[in-house]
């Protein structure tokens, strides 16, 4: 007998059994579709805060207060370790006096409050910087303008608003030259940023740019846990990295850490590589539960199908035509599941694009099919030999 | 009757070809540790072209003889041939090739697949030979006409009667030109009418060429043979030829005449077997 009729015998008795065979193939379905779904997320992420990073400009570096040890040890994220000393503005303003061959240094803070206009509100991200911020940061400007020096100095209260404050607080109305108030303060529009996407932290649309010297008014808090520094010569930036420590020395000693983009793409990518995989791990094991149910319905089939089974014995099948009637069985339920679970799994990342950035890739949808056909031919061998070893006799004497 | 043993012979007086031969055949099972003795040394040789009925009461081993005829099952000592090829050493895939192209099975409950077509289930053997589609469809369809059921070929099993159901598993039995047809108890699960019918279709398998194995306990359906052999106690206790033979064409026209009896019985006022359940009082 050969395989194609192994085929078509597989075919009619999953047919002859729809909502068994379907419900067989909905845990594959579910395990291949997680698989395929978290990894895209995964990816998807780390894909945006890479050309997050990267839209920064390799020439940029990270001032962290504190030491941060990379090999091993905890990162502290944007904070700084816990006891460092914290950064001010005048240590950033002591950076701008001194550096040479740099075109930009921008402290950086954020905070959050309450912003409303009219009765409409909404809780967003307020980010502080100087009139230098728009340097190092990847939002493109909409419309208006950014805040200049004078207002960073003067801690004036004005912002440019994220698209998503400006949708919910504006609609389609021009904000700029209108007011809002953050935390019971008035505020003056004076530009927009388009619409970037969501990310790992949240909707980075739904964020207010404004002086850090207002900030701190507002917040009340003054540490800044971040200095952003634009170096002019990509060539020049370790030239630079010395002499940002040495500047620092008399007051932190060496209790600062500076960061190169690619050393923070580095740690982003290593944390959330961990991280995929080990959704990906996670989803796997649903998918190890779709074939431990592929077994069971395949047993199940086997016993109700010992008469048919002897029949076929008897008229001339073998003990391989057996087998592998039974296998392949298990095979097209678990392939069958393993397609409709690709399909699921990339359904599900295209409708989540809007909220999540998701990616497919080709080694996921590779490995969640492969492993389901695997999932098939492991767990639909035992039943099959099962099958194929019945005794004739007793199997055509089976009620 | 036996042939020497060891020796299958290769015809007989007549210049008929042996196309099976049981030589010196034992089996012994164990059943929850208690030997059983199923056939203790049976012989027999079927010739080619030949309607032999086996028979005996139940327990007397003519399952287990029908089994090991079948290559179902193999013995426990003896030889087993079929056409002239010893069969007693096979592994079960060999015996499996060999039942596909010898052995026609007609089975006392059908046994046939369900939900699949007549067509399909005819087919069968022939899928196992590694016949090709066309050729296969083409000769289950001749073998269905060939069982008058050239107008059923798509029905499957639950919409066939039972004796058409019959039918159905002869022509399956048919389909790969066997050496030998094996009938267990063919008309055991059908009314008297399918019974008679289906002993017709096999007496006219037999009268054009075909070997035929009959096994039944209903004496008056062994009689449908040329030849009876009789097992008791797993040994064969009378082999004989059958002088008053039953013609199944002849029972069916007997059958023909006899609703009026019917119609007589069903009127007689004094049956008590219409009240049957009704009053147990007494």
């Amino acid at each position: 007998m050969n395989i194609v009729e192994s085929f078509r015998i597989a075919l009619r008795a999953l047919t002859a059994n729809k909502v068994r065979s379907a419900l067989t193939m909905l845990g594959v379905i579910i395990g291949v579709s997680a698989v395929i779904l978290l990894v895209a997320i995964g990816t998807g992420v780390q894909g945006q805060v890479t050309s997050t990073i990267q839209g920064l400009g390799s020439n940029l570096l990270f001032i962290f207060p504190g030491q941060i040890n990379t090999g091993g040890g905890g990162f502290g994220g944007g904070s700084g370790s816990a006891g460092a000393k914290p950064f001010s503005i005048t240590d950033a303003d002591l950076l701008t006096a001194r550096l040479s061959g740099v075109d930009a240094v921008v402290p950086v803070q954020q905070g959050s409050g309450t912003v409303k206009r009219g009765n409409k509100s909404t809780r967003s991200t307020l980010a502080g910087s100087t009139e230098k911020g728009s340097l190092v940061s990847s939002s493109v400007l909409g419309g208006g303008r950014h805040f200049n020096k004078s207002e960073v100095a003067a801690s004036a209260r004005v912002c440019t608003i994220g698209s998503t404050v400006k949708d919910q607080l504006f609609g389609t109305t021009d904000p700029i030259g209108k007011t809002l108030t953050i935390n019971g303060q008035r505020f003056l529009v004076i530009g927009w940023l388009q619409k970037q996407g969501g990310s790992l932290s949240g909707d980075q649309d739904n964020q207010l740019a404004l002086p850090i010297t207002t900030l701190q008014n507002l917040t009340g808090v003054s540490r800044v846990p971040i200095i952003l520094i634009k170096v002019t010569d990509v060539g020049q930036i370790d030239a630079v990295r010395a002499q940002i420590k040495r500047i620092m020395r008399p007051k932190f000693g060496a209790d600062i850490t500076v960061f190169s983009q690619d050393q923070t793409l580095g740690i982003f990518n290593t944390i959330l590589g961990v991280l995929t995989y080990m959704l990906a791990g996670i989803a796997g094991i649903s998918l190890l539960v779709g074939g431990i149910g592929i077994m069971n319905i395949m047993l199940v089939s086997v016993s109700e199908r010992t008469r048919e089974i002897g029949i076929r014995k008897a008229v001339g099948a073998r003990t391989y035509d057996i087998l592998s009637q039974f296998v392949l069985e298990a095979m097209m339920l678990s392939i069958l599941g393993g397609i409709i679970g690709i399909l699921v799994g990339a359904g599900g990342a295209a409708i989540l694009k809007p909220l999540v950035p998701t990616q497919l890739t080709g080694w996921a949808i590779l490995i969640a099919f492969f492993f389901s056909a695997g999932v098939g031919v492991f767990f639909g061998v035992y039943p099959a030999w099962k099958a194929s070893q019945l005794d004739p006799i007793v199997a055509l004497r089976y009620e | 009757m036996a042939s020497e043993a060891g020796q299958p012979a290769a015809a007989d007086a007549a210049g008929r070809r042996a196309v099976l031969q049981v030589d010196g055949v034992t089996k012994t099972y164990f059943l929850e540790g208690v030997q059983v003795d199923a056939l203790c040394g049976v012989s027999i040789t079927v010739y080619e072209g030949e309607m032999v009925s086996i028979t005996g009461p139940s327990g007397s081993g003519k399952s287990t003889l029908m089994h090991i005829i079948g290559l179902l099952d193999r013995p426990t000592s003896g030889r087993v041939f079929v056409e002239g090829e010893d069969v007693s050493d096979m592994t079960p895939n060999e015996l499996s090739t060999v039942r596909n192209k010898r052995i026609g099975f007609v089975f006392q409950a059908f046994n046939l697949l369900s939900r699949t077509s007549a067509v399909a289930n005819v087919e069968l053997p022939l899928v196992y030979s590694g016949v090709s589609g066309a050729e296969r469809t083409k000769r289950s369809r001749e073998a269905l006409e060939r069982v008058g059921l050239g107008d059923r070929l798509r029905n499957t099993p639950n919409q066939l009667s039972g004796g058409q159901q019959q039918r159905v598993a002869i022509a399956r039995a048919l389909v790969n030109r066997p050496s030998i047809v094996l009938a267990d108890e063919p008309t055991g699960n059908l009314d008297s009418r399918s019974g008679v019918e289906v002993m017709q279709i096999l007496q006219d398998l037999h009268a054009e060429g075909n070997t035929i194995v009959l096994v039944t306990h209903d004496p008056k359906v062994a009689r449908h043979a040329e030849r009876i052999i009789e097992v008791s106690d797993g040994k064969i206790i009378r082999d004989t030829r059958v002088h008053d033979r039953l013609h199944a064409g002849r029972e069916i026209q007997e059958l023909d005449e006899a609703p009026a009896l019917v119609e007589f019985r069903e009127a007689d006022p004094d049956s008590d077997l219409r009240d049957a359940g009704a009053g147990d009082a007494e």
